[in-house]
């Protein structure tokens, strides 16, 4: 499809707070997402299974603009995200574009990337401060405020180097939703950790989900988590959505015999 | 050797003082240097990799003695006449500089990419990333391999007493041109050459890596 064939923003009663239009992903000849449509709701907490090299980190680096596509448009609330509007059609969006749209959007790594010569509030206020430009009272305000609700705020004075994984991983979620974002994105944030660690982050997670009316895409290999919290699974498979449905429906009764071998092979693996 | 130092000690200690000072603006010439051709080197503007690359390549490439030479004693035809005293220090920083560019360049592609990831998805701007997030960490990279320049350094402002700055080593070779004490001359000068490392440049060097650590909360 042309770009002049994409819309510069969505009709306003067709605006899911995320959409991937036609989004294809390849390096060199070998293809990452092939032709991916995906729609995600306002509030909604989507969670993105399937085996390695399927394809679904991509989809959240794609989202946070670390990985640039080859084809089609992301939109986020009915805007494009990886292109702007010239002279009446869609050309591929500079870094000023980019900086400004995906300031809506938080990350969280897999191996939390917290600036190491920064306490935890210090990491905390550091986009606050730099990025909207709050005073560093109110940055220090609200990031106090985030630090509590993640129970991080005793030891908010640690430089990264003394938490362990589980805390690090609880501050780089704190740093994210500093910087208020619409859309958050969680990037096998449980891989790293050890087993005794992981519950206190996916039970941060949890409250999230319950408390906030934030949209939520995770990729995860922890399917008791994700069919807890999530509203909708995404299997991905060879670089395309093999199946998607509510959590019950995904896990007991999946419908496609790709997802079918691979909750076998994640069952036996527990 | 008691009477050379009584007889010669003073004349010694003001090139001492010259070699100090050269080795002082020299530093600061290369770190400046160091600083801006090491992130000129990773622009994403070609002109600015060209022309940081280009000092790098000069700079690196050829000898130290011929580029002093040039500052001094070329550069005047084209209408840019330095005294010998800038001439001298400007080389030995230019010249150190180009190699610590590459010191520069080399440690901030060390820091994880991780770290550029987190502050590229809290929409820092990318000289808010460099400043904020991935210049504090490099340094702490380069200053081991900075230590072992500054040395270089000091070592190579030994030069300039070949274009007539009065520091240690011109002082040590119109001693021995007039006394032919060649042994003490030189002796001493290799003396304060080493002290001058030994005692000030690594301790120094040290603390300043120990205090890093501390910043990174690794101490």
């Amino acid at each position: 499809m042309e770009l002049s064939a994409y819309p510069l923003e969505l009709p306003p009663d067709d605006r899911p707070m995320v959409r991937f239009m036609n989004v294809t992903k390849s390096y060199g000849s070998l293809v990452v997402l092939d032709d991916l449509n995906l729609d995600i709701q306002r509030g909604e907490m989507v969670s993105v299974i399937g085996p390695s090299g399927s394809g679904k980190t991509t989809v959240l680096r794609m989202l946070m603009t670390l990985e640039s596509i080859n084809g089609g448009v992301i939109y986020i609330d009915g805007k494009p995200l990886t292109h702007m509007e010239r002279k009446g059609v869609l050309v591929p969006a500079d870094e000023a574009h980019l900086r400004r749209m995906r300031a809506s959007i938080g990350m969280c790594f897999q191996h939390f990337n917290l600036f190491p010569h920064m306490t935890a509030l210090q990491n905390c206020m550091e986009g606050p401060v730099q990025v909207l430009g709050l005073s560093k009272a109110e940055a220090r305000d609200r990031s106090e405020e985030l630090l509590k609700m993640v129970g991080m705020i005793d030891k908010k004075d640690q430089h990264p180097s003394r938490l362990s994984g589980g805390q690090q991983q609880r501050v780089a979620i704190a740093r994210a939703l500093a910087m208020r974002p619409r859309i958050m994105l969680f990037d096998e944030v449980t891989s790293a950790l050890d087993p005794e660690v992981i519950g206190e982050v996916t039970e941060v997670i949890r409250r999230l989900v319950a408390e906030h009316d934030l949209t939520m895409l995770m990729v995860t290999h922890q399917m008791g988590f994700a069919r807890d919290i999530s509203d909708r699974i995404c299997f991905f498979y060879k670089g395309k959505i093999e199946e998607q449905a509510a959590p019950e429906q995904f896990f007991t009764n999946p419908q496609r015999e790709r997802t079918q071998q691979f909750l076998r092979a994640v069952k036996d693996a527990d | 050797m008691w009477d050379f130092l009584q007889t010669y000690g003073g004349r010694l200690a003001e090139g001492t003082l010259v070699t100090a000072a050269q080795f002082a603006l020299a530093t600061a010439v290369a770190l400046v240097a160091a600083l801006a051709a090491g992130l000129g080197r990773l622009s994403a503007h070609w002109p600015v990799r060209a022309a940081a690359t280009t000092y790098v390549e000069i700079f690196r490439g050829t000898s130290l003695l011929v580029q002093l030479y040039w500052i001094f004693y070329v550069l005047p035809l084209f209408g840019i006449s330095l005294p010998k005293l800038t001439a001298g220090f400007l080389s030995v920083g230019l010249n150190v500089g180009a190699y610590g560019a590459e010191i520069v360049r080399g440690s901030i592609l060390s820091v994880q990419r991780g770290q550029w990831e987190a502050a590229y998805a809290l929409s820092m701007s990318p000289w808010k990333r460099m400043r904020r997030i991935i210049l504090p960490q490099a340094i702490v990279l380069m200053l081991p391999p900075w230590g072992n320049l500054l040395i270089e350094l000091l070592k190579g402002t030994a030069l300039v007493a070949l274009i007539g700055v009065a520091d240690l080593m011109f002082v040590a070779k119109q001693i021995n041109g007039s006394t032919f004490l060649s042994a003490e001359a030189f002796g001493t000068a290799l003396v304060i050459y080493y002290l001058l490392a030994r005692v000030l440049i690594t301790p120094a060097m040290r603390r300043l890596e120990r205090s890093m650590a501390r910043r990174l909360g690794r101490a």
